[in-house]
């Protein structure tokens, strides 16, 4: 089977399983969605909301909802005692984390939608004004985040205080991609666009997502190996 | 513990105990004055932090692609030793600033570099101590993403100012400073190898203890 | 069909090209720190100077000594207590 068929067929295996409960999806977005009611009673004061708060409440959202569903993704594995076949499958070790990847993303990506009218409409923030940038944005950033994360949580299923690890091991390494993305957001925020400046925190997320994709596909052969 | 081991440690123990001497009898700096003496450990201390973080990564490198358990051991020591300095470094650095730029902190690319070099240390640790089994995978796998993390960091913030001395300072020292500054930098070499050795051998010592276990059983 | 060789491959080509983008933008950004670049020797200190950089000073080499007196007396310790494991392990294997 070649490298594609395998990632498409390990995505594809997560997304129904996911949609069959929702689990994963509901819990990240009730999450995200309590946290940014939190900075919104914390922020937004006699309805003015502190200035420049919503492309760092954004982010934080989205890195903290993320660390949830990795987490649960890979602990529906390890409960299930899946990822051990998955393993042993005569495939592809890369191309199964590249499912994996793909499957993250796809739920992350489904929680940002459900939060940014969320945080438009909290701290009035013209977060739609740019929408073709601000996807872009969000899109790199997540990509990024979780390629990270998608092999960390895949190490820690045999580790045991993973739950806490997982944001021990995360934060200090994607620290690049939280500050490109907050960066990023509050460009597309002010009044007047400066697109070099967007284009040179977008370049360097993708740069970031390029090389630490091939870092994990290069190296997820040796960390998984017993 | 080998025969250079007990010499190396007292001729340490006595350039530490001398260099205050030698500190105190540089000149003042121009502008900085009095505070400026921090770096006489603030350099050699950041230095040796960085170096540390670079015998840590190789050493994650090539225990992951097939290194036997001596990098591994090597790895672990050196991020605690990372964790040693970077305190060092990361804690006098502010107290020189205080003084030197007006405020304690600045989202510089050194010191934000730095902190997140620390922060990558310390997860090291944590990593180890409570991961359990198969957290010697993870360890290297952290020190890996944490070395390839480095560049980004530093493109990341370098756009925001950057009020940090460079290093060039050090080869423009004129003799009077030099004298001081390389001499509590060889210091703390010497005390980064024979901390690294100590820590190695308490490593060697717990994997003989567990060998020692398994033929009792 | 695509192999893995060839995906990795791809893809640090694509680091090369954004990685040369990046670098373009790099350039173009205004630079403005205004960074040291030697350290200046005088003889006298105005006398107002060193009082209050004195705590400062004093804190920083008092944190060096200090911290590095307890991971010294931290690593001795655990030491001591791996060294005491193995002659207890010793002894007991003897017995039997």
């Amino acid at each position: 089977m070649s490298f594609l068929r395998v990632s498409w067929l390990v995505f594809r295996k997560d997304l129904t399983v996911e949609v069959r409960s929702f689990e994963i999806l509901a819990t990240s977005i009730f999450f995200a969605v309590s946290a940014v009611l939190f900075f919104a009673v914390a922020f937004v004061q006699e309805g003015r909301a502190l200035d420049g708060a919503a492309p760092g409440i954004l982010w934080i959202a989205v890195a903290f909802a993320g660390t949830l569903a990795l987490g649960r993704t890979f602990e529906r594995e390890r409960q299930a005692e899946t990822l051990q076949a998955l393993l042993l499958a005569p495939a592809d070790r890369p191309a199964i984390y590249v499912g994996k990847l793909l499957g993250i993303v796809t739920l992350l990506v489904t929680t940002e939608v459900v939060l940014l009218p969320l945080i438009a409409y909290l701290f009035q923030a013209p977060l739609f004004a740019r929408a073709g940038w601000l996807a872009a944005v969000l899109l790199a950033g997540t990509v990024g985040y979780c390629a990270v994360g998608t092999l960390f949580a895949a190490m820690l299923v045999r580790v045991r205080s993973r739950d806490v690890l997982l944001p021990v091991l995360l934060y200090p390494i994607t620290i690049p991609v939280i500050i490109a993305g907050v960066r990023a957001t509050s460009v597309l925020l002010e009044p007047e666009l400066d697109v070099a400046m967007i284009r040179f925190w977008l370049s360097l997320m993708a740069a970031y997502d390029v090389v630490f994709i091939t870092l994990a596909l290069w190296s997820f052969e040796p960390l998984m190996t017993e | 513990m080998s025969k250079w081991f007990f010499p190396a440690s007292v001729a340490c123990a006595l350039m530490f105990a001398v260099s205050p001497i030698l500190i105190a009898n540089a000149p003042f700096e121009s502008t900085m004055g009095l505070v400026q003496k921090i770096s006489y450990y603030h350099m050699p201390s950041a230095w040796i932090f960085l170096i540390a973080a670079v015998v840590c990564g190789v050493a994650s490198v090539r225990y992951l692609f097939g290194g036997g358990a001596r990098h591994d051991r090597v790895a672990w020591a050196a991020a605690e030793l990372v964790v040693l300095f970077g305190a060092m470094a990361l804690v006098t650095g502010p107290l020189w600033a205080r003084k030197a730029w007006g405020v304690w902190w600045q989202w510089d690319v050194r010191l934000t570099a730095s902190l997140m070099g620390w922060m990558v240390a310390v997860a090291y640790i944590l990593v180890r101590k409570y991961g359990g089994p198969g957290s010697d995978k993870l360890g290297a796998g952290l020190a890996l993403f944490g070395m390839a993390n480095v560049p980004f960091v530093y493109v990341s913030v370098n756009y925001w100012r950057t009020i940090h001395p460079k290093t060039t300072v050090v080869p423009t020292l004129p003799l009077s400073m030099g004298i001081p500054f390389w001499f509590s930098f060889a210091a703390f070499l010497l005390l980064f190898i024979l901390l690294l050795r100590m820590r190695v051998r308490l490593e060697e010592q717990r994997a003989e203890l567990d060998a020692v276990y398994l033929s009792l059983e | 069909m695509i192999t893995f060789r060839r995906v990795v491959s791809g893809l640090l080509l694509l680091a090369v090209v954004c990685a040369a983008s990046t670098a373009g933008v790099q350039a173009s950004q205004p630079s403005e720190p205004e960074q040291l670049s030697e350290f200046v020797p005088i003889e006298d200190l105005p006398p107002q100077e060193e009082l209050p950089a004195a705590p400062l000073l004093i804190a920083a080499y008092a944190f060096v000594w200090v911290a590095l007196f307890a991971y010294v007396v931290s690593l001795s310790r655990r030491l001591g207590s791996v060294a005491a494991d193995v002659q207890r392990l010793e002894r007991e294997v003897k017995k039997r």
